[in-house]
Formats: C-alpha cells, structure tokens, sequence
C-alpha cells in the first residue's frame, strides 16, 4: 500500500503550480489540423456561452476574414481595437497588448496564436503576447493549427511539402489549461475550401492546391488527434501520478543533442524534442566550442544563439562545453549526465577530411559504450563552422601579415647563413620552426601565408637553380609537398592549442571573477552592498556598465546604489521592468523588445525575482556570445541568491519581531484580562453581595466586604495605571524630562503615598543630608522607587524589614533597596526585570512595575539590578549619573538674626 | 441652605459618578446642584452663586480648563478639578489657570472632604479679608506678626528666604502651590525657571522642621507640580 501512496514531494510541486496557475490567466486552445475547420468560430462560440454565463469576455482580436457566419458571432461582443505601428511607412495594424492589460478582462480571445507580430511590436510573436496576458491573471483563447507547432515543424513540411514559417514552441500546448480540438473530416474540409469559405493568407496558389490534397489532410488531422491524445495522456499519467494511482518509472532515458551553428542542427533539435517526448524523457542541448571552430563568426554566434534559444524554448536544458576534442568533451559531459542517448547529425563533408583530421562522429560513436548514438540526417556540430568561419572571415590585420613576412625573411637569413654548413633538411626544419612560432602569434590567415611563404623561399632561395621558382631535380617536389603538410599540419596544431589556452583562460578568469563576486557577495548583507559589488565586478568581466535594478518600498525598479548608474529614460526603465515582471530577459539581443539599448536580465532567485540587471554595451561592442551569455547568467543567479538572501533575512528579522511582538502581545492580553477581571470579580461580588443581603450580614461583614472591594479597586488601578505608563514609555510618547532635583524629596512622596502600607514594616532610610543634586525626571524616578516599595511590599512577608539607602559611588547616585523577604529564584536576577515576569506563581499582577523601573532607570542613562543579600533577602539597586555639578545658587547672606 | 455644609456645583458628565458624589456629598450635609456640560456649569455657578465647584476635565461640549478660564473672569469660587487626566502638565496646567485644587480620579471620599474644607476655608478667610496673626498644625506654631516659628515650643531660627518660602506655603496650607507660583513669590519672577533654588531651599526647611526629613509630615511634594503644606500634619 505505501508504494501507492503519492510522493509528497510531487504534490507539493503539484500545489504550488496550482497555486501559481490560480494566479495566472486560463489558456484555452483551439486546436485544428488545418486552416478552414472552423476554429475561430468554435472559439466565438465558446466565447458568447462564457458570456452567457456572466464573464467578462473581450474579443482582443478576431479573424473573421469576411466570413458572415463568424462575423455575426462577434457582434455585440467588446472589442479592443488594434494598434497601429509604423513599419517602414506603412501602417500595420497589430494586436495592442497594452489596451487589452488595462481593459483586464476576464476572458480575452486572441486568434493565430502562431501569428509573428510586426516589427516595432513588443514581442516578437504573438504567443509572447498571450504569455503575458495570462501572467496578468487573464484567460485567454486563441487558436492553433497543428502545423505551426515548432516540434512537428519538420514533419508537416515532409508530409505537405509546404514548409511552415510561423511556429509556436510546444510548451504553449502543455501550458494549455483545455484544448479543444476542432475536427473536420477532409471531405467536408475539401467541400468547403471549394465553396470559398477557407481563407489561406500565407499560401501561394500552387502551394495552397498541394496543401489541400486530401492525403495530407489525412496526415494533419491523424497529427492533430494524436497530439492532442498525447496530451490527454500526459494529463492521465499526471493524474495518476499525483493521486499515487501507479508508481512513477523513474527518468532513465536522458538524451543529449549536439548543436552547432549550421541549419541543420534546428531538424536535429527537433527530433530530439520528438524522442523526448515519446520517452518522457530530460533533453539537454550541448554545443561545444572546440579549437577546430577557430574564430568563430559574429553570424555563426547569432546562429548558434538562436538554436540553443529554440531547444531551450522546446524544453531542454542548454549546456556549452568547450575543450580541445569535441567528441571528447560531448562523451564525458554525457557520462557525467548519464545521458543514455546521443543525437548527432551525418557528416555532409568529405570523407577524406575525416581520414586527415580524425572524424567527431567516428570517435562519439566508438567511444559512446552503453551510450545509444543516434545519427540524423544533418551535420556535425562543428564541422560546419569550418566552411562558415572560411567565408566569413574577419579582416586579419596588417600586423599578422607583417610578422608571417618577417619571421619567413628572418628565416631565410637563418638560411643563408646555415647554407655552406648544414643540409637542405636542416634549413627546411628552420623554415619549419618559423611557421610555428608565426603560427602561435598570428591568425590562421597569416599562418596559412606563412607556410606557402616558407616552400616558396626554400625553393627560391635553396633549391637548385637558385633565385628561380624552377626546380630541377623531382625529389623536390615531394620534400615541397610534405614540408607543406607539415607546416600545415604544425600550424593548425599551434593555433589550437593557443585557442584552446586561451579559451580556458578566458573560462578561468571568468570562473576566478565568479568565485571572487560570490565570495565578497557573502559577506555583505545589505542590498545595497550587494549591488554595488555585482555590478562593478560584472562591469569589469564584460566590460559593460552594468546597474543592479531593485524594487524599492514602492515597488518601484530602481537603481540601488554600486558605481555610476546610467540615468535609464523611462523606455529603458519600462524594458527593465518588462524582464522583471516577467521573469525574462529583455532588451537588445533578445527577442523581447529587441529595439531598447540595454540588455535586461531579471535576477531570479529560488523563490522570486528579486530585481533586474541592466547591461548597457558600448555602441558598437559585439552582441554577447552564448558562453558569455551562459556566464553572464552565472554572474546574474549569484547575485540573485544573494539578493535573496538579504531578503530573506530582512524578512526573518520582521518575522521574529512579529513574532516577538505577537507573543507579547498574547501574554499581555491573557494576563491583563486575569488581572482585570480578578479584581472585578471580587468588586462584583462583594458588592452584590452587599446590595442582596445587607440585611442579613451583620456590621463586621459588611465592613469586610467594604474594605475588599476598597483593595481590590485600588490594585486595579495601579494594574491600570502600569499598563498606561508601559504603553507611554514603549510608545514613546514619555519624555525624560531632567531637572535639578533632591532625591530626599521623592522619597518623601513615595513614603507618604504609602504610608498606609508601610504601617506594619520596619523601615530604616539612610539618606545623608548632603546629598547633591542630580538631574532626573521627577515623576519618574517617584515611579521607579514605588514600584520597587510596591515590590518588596508584595514579595515579603509582612512585618519584616525594609532598608532604604542612598549613596554617592563614582559620580552615581545609587540608591538601594534591600528586604528579608524570600529572594529572588537563583538564575531570574536578569529576567525579572522583563515584561510580564512574576516573582512566584501565586502571585498576582501583570508583572509590569520591574520592566517600567529598567526602561525608565535605562532612559537616564543609569543601571538597575537586583541580587541577593548572603544573609537572606534580596536587594534592588539603581544608579542615576550626577552628571556636571549643580548650577551654583546664590545663598542669602543670613544675618541670623532671626534666632 | 441654611443648615448645609456649603452648596458644591458638580460638573461632571457621567451619572455614575455624579451619584457617588451625590450620595457621598449629601451624607456629609452638603447641597448639591449637578451640571452635566460645562455650559450648563457656567450658567449654574452664574445663578446659584454655589459655595464651591467640582470641575471634571473632560466635558462633552467645552474642554474644563476652559471652564476654569472663563468662570475666573468673574468669579473667585473656589474651584477642586476632578480628572482622570494624571498627567502632570494637565494638573499644572488647571492650577495656573485659577484652579485651586486638583483630584484624580479615582479618589477616595476622605481625600475628597479634606480638600473641600481646605478650600472652603481659604475662601472664608480671603472672604473675611482677615489675616491670621497666629498659624498652627500639630508641634508646628508661626507667629506670622513676628516673624518668629516654633517647633515643639523652641523657637528655629529660619533665614528671610526660608521664612518668606514657609510664609507662602502656610498662606495656601492644604492647596498645592506649583513651582513656578513659589519661586515667583520668593525669588521674584526672573528665577521662575531656576528650580533648584527651591530643592535646596526646601530641603533646608525640611531640616529644621520635620522631625524626619525623608518622611516629612509637613512639606508635602507633589512631583512635578510643586508643593503642598500639609495643615494636619499627618502622615
């Protein structure tokens, strides 16, 4: 049975995604398998019954492309109108995101999901749109052909032959609280197409009549149905996993896809997506950045970019690995993964490369073990880039041409001086050297000049007939032949080697200022500390000027503290904000508001967004490439999670203080309503007690009851008045308020307020009459003394001795209080002076007066403790600082006259 | 009228209160007449002309020391504020505005009655426009005629200030004097801040003519607010 049970863990991911989700819009898709089943109608006709049910429906925008049906369906219905967007002088209409926000609506149908907005438009696809819509909290419907999903791109194009621009990313359908499929048999489909009811926008004529062939519509409508069945049975098996229905096979299969720049890799990508799927399996995407790809072009970054974008769009995880041998790197990443299967495109490149060069594929595929090495139809990873970084190439500067020049000429001198001594061989090894050590400073380019620079001179200048390019013996040519090769060969290796240091070099510095950033990250702990230090240590990685963008208490991004802070217009701020709230990167680069001038990367942390990292490049720097993109990112979370973590401890602190103040509060509550109603009790009774049966009691009685109901009145307004005085002094609202003042004379008030009580004591003062003056609040310091009288009136037994002293110690006037009564417990001297401490368990009273004493004695700068006597009792003592000497007082010249 | 205590103007307005008092008052053979808002008072002190006022703060129409400003700009009958506004400044306050006492609430009816009578009988005197020759409480006997105090029948020899600070107290026994009253009357007003001069001076008093000083019987201090002699003597 406990096998069945569900897994805890699964439930509470379950719940929270629910919760999440509460909080989010509701997606509703209408699925079709091809333009023309009557999709947009099925979803007005969904749109008018939520209506009907009281909804707050909003047509955001509707297709009806001059169909009547569809058209008298959304009469009546609110419709926000679209916006218009200038793009190269024409006027576009396009869905307004921002209106539909502010209208907030319950229910928004936004048709073509798959639709890819204008240039200029926030997003740059229409689904983005939708994303945000449901992120605002509203429902939305819209609509979807089966051929615009990214992961059956492919296999709509083989099937149909037409190839199908515009794809939405599959998660969207996983994202989907309700699909509905809209099905058409094909015939009906064919009947209506025929009759001019379906309207196909972005099909030719001749594409349009090979699309409608009743064999792919066939083919569509079976996709259609067994997506959205797969979904169905996703959302069984989730079922059935969270209610514990059966026990989760656990996630053996984990397959790995190796991505290069070429065009090829995104039907690689695909395909992976595709297995995944049917294995319910975790896909990563890796790309390697091998010496081989030397110097890569600024297109095959971008492409390259896009690629891992797609696959991380399709759900996989994204991984750059670099080292010197590409299969090497892909099979120790999938070990230490446990990747179970390997998707690789075939070779398009020609075989004898791979017999020269060793073949990437050949050593995966041998070296992969247990692995499973599925080969698909495309290109290497990074065979490709060999062709693109040939036909792309960067101007290679004069400097590298200059030393190819100068390190052939220096050898050629070497040469000429070797000449009369050595061998041929030993001045084509000199020549040899030369490439090498040309090689290890310069670009391929040069390298390249510098061995055909180095066959030429040894055959111009050593090779019989000399000073002519003619050679006359033909053993030459083949001394030529290899000697290029090998300085070829020796001049790739140096160049890969130098990439490959540099490679790592750059990782490790990037590594070194990751570890610096999160070392010095740990022990700041305000956010502004914080932010200060990820963005001068990220300015210095990236050379960017980059802000740390937090929420301040008015919910407002803004730059918290750390170096200069570009003054952000409000474009930018509202790009910034967009990541934020989104919790996606923004801004140039990206796909979301590509136009603003910064990038925006929303700092996430484990819990929450905790703020933005604005990146700002210098006009004309190059764009991010992935692995710096990867970095940045690192750079980004570390910041995040630190973030966070003050945060959080700003939080815990305000929780404790709430709790703190909340666990006061109950103990005051419970022991101020037993103090209250104690005393009101006895009053009531006593005096109904009186009222009822004054007859019947006899004079002492009576007299008795008077005399409770006397006391009793009296604790309850001393109770009252402790109360008061704690809530003045903790709210502040008491003032000290210091004068001159003889400490002689508060004793006397408190003696003469209490004389009813100090009856039946004992009390021995010991003030010496020169006490001086000491500045303190009289009304106070009357009060500190009460409560202490009331304290040992109450803790000792009657008729046991009270001693009262004051003293001169170290400029303090210190004024002691010692009883014979029991003590205080071993271990309370401290806690009895805080709230709502009680000297014994039968004793009443909130146990306020000690803690009013602390806090007023504390407020004149003075101490207070209590410790037992060695002889039995207990004795409380404070002291008042004198402070500077009384202002002098002019005495009278006393005549004496008067005696 | 005749046989009655005094009449005392109550203004108070809450009933229960008004009843102890009535009850209270009217044992001791007092008349009453009962306001409950402090216009109310000030008509009934103008018609009834009562022989004293007890004066709640806290009113519903008018603010109390209002109603003491406004019935000194006509009237000299003494005034007992009764409040539960302990606050010092709120005490002072009503006393500087012409009030010439002032009970918290909750206070006890003996309290209540020796106030009474104190004020009652300062009103007499100051009524009388006689001054005593001759000022008595328990061992405590001044010759104001003559400048001269005697402490148990011997005489103590007190300097001018002493005598003029003693002096002032004895002409308000039983009332409290506030600081600011006191230094006027003895050290002239330029010293009304300089209170210390009246902790040292009444400190010496104290030394000469209580027989404890830390438990005075006589030189009552109301912290903060000033000081009370205490006509009975008793603790």
């Amino acid at each position: 049975m406990n096998d069945q049970r569900p897994d805890p863990d699964i439930l509470l991911d379950e719940l929270r995604r629910e919760a999440e989700r509460g909080r989010e819009g509701q997606l509703k898709i209408f699925f079709g398998a091809a333009p023309g089943v009557g999709k947009t109608y099925a979803m007005l006709e969904a749109a008018r019954q939520k209506r009907a049910e009281g909804f707050d429906v909003v047509a955001g925008l509707v297709e009806t492309h001059g169909r009547r049906e569809t058209a008298a369906l959304l009469e009546g219905m609110e419709t926000i109108p679209r916006q218009s967007i200038e793009y190269r002088g024409a006027h576009l209409h396009e869905f307004d995101v921002d209106a539909a926000l502010a209208r907030n609506p319950a229910i928004i149908l936004v048709d073509e999901l798959a639709h890819t907005n204008v240039e200029g438009s926030r997003h740059k696809k229409r689904w983005q749109d939708i994303y945000e819509l449901l992120g605002a909290g509203i429902s939305v419907f819209t609509t979807v052909n089966v051929q615009h999903l990214e992961s059956l791109n492919d296999v709509v194009a083989q099937i149909t032959g037409v190839r199908v621009r515009e794809t939405v990313p599959d998660f969207l359908l996983d994202r989907a609280d309700e699909i509905e499929l809209i099905d058409l048999p094909p015939e009906d489909l064919l009947q209506r197409l025929a009759e001019g009811k379906v309207y196909v926008a972005e099909l030719a004529e001749r594409a349009l009549k090979n699309f409608f062939r009743k064999g792919n519509l066939l083919a569509l409508r079976e996709l259609a149905l067994r997506r959205t069945a797969e979904r169905v049975d996703a959302q069984m098996r989730d079922y059935r996993r969270i209610k514990g229905v059966e026990a989760v096979w656990p996630a053996t299969e984990r397959i790995l896809v190796c991505v290069g720049p070429s065009p090829f890799a995104l039907r690689l990508i695909r395909a992976a997506k595709r297995m995944a799927s049917g294995l319910h399996a975790e896909w990563i995407a890796v790309t390697v950045e091998a010496p081989a790809k030397i110097q890569p072009t600024e297109h095959d970054i971008r492409k390259l970019a896009g690629h891992m974008q797609l696959a991380e769009s399709l759900g996989a995880e994204t991984v750059f690995l670099s080292g010197y041998k590409a299969s090497e790197e892909i099979l120790s990443f999938a070990r230490s993964r446990n990747v179970t299967k390997i998707i690789i495109g075939k070779p398009t490149h020609p075989r004898w490369k791979d017999k020269l060069f060793g073949s990437m594929l050949d050593e995966i595929v041998r070296g992969s073990g247990e692995i499973d090495v599925h080969v698909i139809s495309g290109d290497q990873p990074s065979a490709a880039v060999k062709a693109g970084a040939a036909a792309g190439t960067q101007p290679v500067p004069l400097r590298d041409w200059l030393i190819s020049l100068a390190g052939i000429g220096i050898c050629t001198g070497a040469g000429f001086l070797m000449f009369p001594h050595f061998a041929l061989v030993d001045i084509a090894m000199v020549y040899i050297l030369g490439v090498v050590v040309i090689s290890s400073r310069t670009g391929s380019a040069a390298s390249l000049l510098a061995s055909i620079l180095s066959v030429a001179a040894f055959d111009f200048f050593f090779v019989p007939p000399y000073f002519t390019f003619a050679v006359s013996d033909i053993k030459y040519i083949v001394t030529f032949v290899v000697m290029f090769i090998v300085a070829i060969i020796t001049s790739r290796l140096t160049l890969r080697i130098r990439h490959h240091a540099q490679t790592a070099r750059r990782r490790e510095m990037r590594t070194a200022a990751l570890y610096r950033l999160s070392k010095e990250l740990v022990h700041e702990q305000t956010i502004e500390d914080l932010s200060g230090i990820a963005s001068r240590h990220i300015s210095e990685v990236f050379s960017r000027t980059v802000t740390v963008l937090v929420l301040d208490a008015q919910g407002h991004l803004g730059s918290s503290g750390g170096g200069e802070a570009p003054a952000f217009d409000d474009r930018e701020m509202s790009v910034a904000r967009w990541a934020f709230d989104h919790a996606q990167r923004a801004g140039a680069g990206t796909d979301t508001l590509p136009g603003a001038s910064g990038l925006y990367l929303p700092l996430v942390a484990a819990s929450r967004t905790v703020g933005v990292l604005g990146i700002m490049g210098e006009p004309g720097q190059k764009t991010l490439d992935p692995e710096q993109m990867h970095a940045l990112e690192n750079f980004a979370y570390q910041t995040a999670m630190a973030i966070e973590r003050a945060y959080l401890a700003e939080e815990a602190q305000g929780a404790m203080l709430k709790a703190e103040t909340e666990s006061l509060r109950n103990t005051l509550l419970s022991s101020l309503s037993h103090d209250l109603r104690t005393p009101l009790a006895t009053i009531t009774g006593a005096s109904t007690t009186l009222l009822q049966q004054d007859r019947i009691l006899d004079r002492r009685s009576r007299l008795e009851l008077i005399q409770t109901i006397t006391e009793e009145s009296e604790r309850l307004n001393r109770l009252i008045r402790n109360v008061l005085d704690m809530t003045r002094i903790e709210s502040g609202a008491i003032s000290v308020n210091k004068e001159w003042q003889s400490f002689e004379e508060i004793v006397g008030t408190v003696l003469h307020r209490l004389s009813e009580k100090l009856k039946d004591r004992r009390l021995v003062t010991e003030i010496p009459a020169d006490l001086p003056l000491v500045r303190f609040d009289p009304i106070l310091i009357e009060q500190v003394l009460m409560n202490l009288f009331e304290n040992a009136l109450k803790y000792t037994p009657a008729g046991t001795l009270l001693e009262l002293k004051a003293s001169t110690h170290d400029d303090a006037l210190m004024i002691e209080l010692a009883d014979r009564g029991p003590g205080i417990p071993p271990g309370e001297e401290e806690r009895i002076f805080d709230k709502f401490m009680h000297g014994g368990a039968m004793q009443s009273g909130i146990g306020l007066g000690l803690a009013i004493c602390r806090a007023i004695v504390h407020a004149h700068g003075g101490r207070i403790w209590a410790e037992n006597r060695g002889d039995g009792g207990a004795i409380f003592r404070f002291t008042l600082p004198i402070g500077d000497p009384p202002p002098s007082i002019d005495m009278e010249k006393d005549s004496g006259a008067g005696g | 009228m005749e046989q009655s205590a005094g009449l005392v103007l109550l203004v108070d307005d809450e009933p229960q209160m008004r009843r102890f008092l009535r009850v209270t008052l009217q044992s001791q053979g007092y008349a009453l007449i009962e306001a409950e808002t402090g216009q109310e008072g000030l008509t009934q002190a103008a018609t009834r002309n009562p022989d004293i006022i007890l004066l709640d703060l806290g009113l519903p129409d008018i603010d109390g020391l209002d109603v003491v400003q406004r019935l000194r700009e006509w009237s000299l009958i003494p005034i007992i504020v009764i409040s539960a506004r302990e606050q010092e400044q709120d005490k002072i306050r009503a006393l500087d505005a012409g009030a010439d006492d002032y009970l918290i609430k909750p206070f006890g009816a003996g309290e209540l009655f020796a106030r009474i009578r104190v004020a009652l009988r300062h009103a007499s005197f100051a009524q009388s426009g006689k001054a005593q020759s001759i000022f008595e409480a328990d061992k405590l006997r001044v010759d104001l005629a003559n400048r001269q105090v005697f402490l148990d029948g011997h005489e103590i020899h007190l300097t001018p200030l002493e005598y003029k600070l003693l002096n002032v107290l004895i002409k308000n026994a039983g009332k409290v004097v506030t600081h600011k009253h006191l230094m006027k009357e003895v050290w002239g007003a330029a010293y009304a801040s300089q209170t210390q001069y009246l902790r040292v001076y009444m400190g010496m008093l104290r030394h000469k003519l209580e027989e404890d000083p830390a438990r005075p019987r006589f030189f009552l201090n109301e912290p903060g607010v000033g000081y009370r002699f205490n006509v009975s003597g008793k603790e």
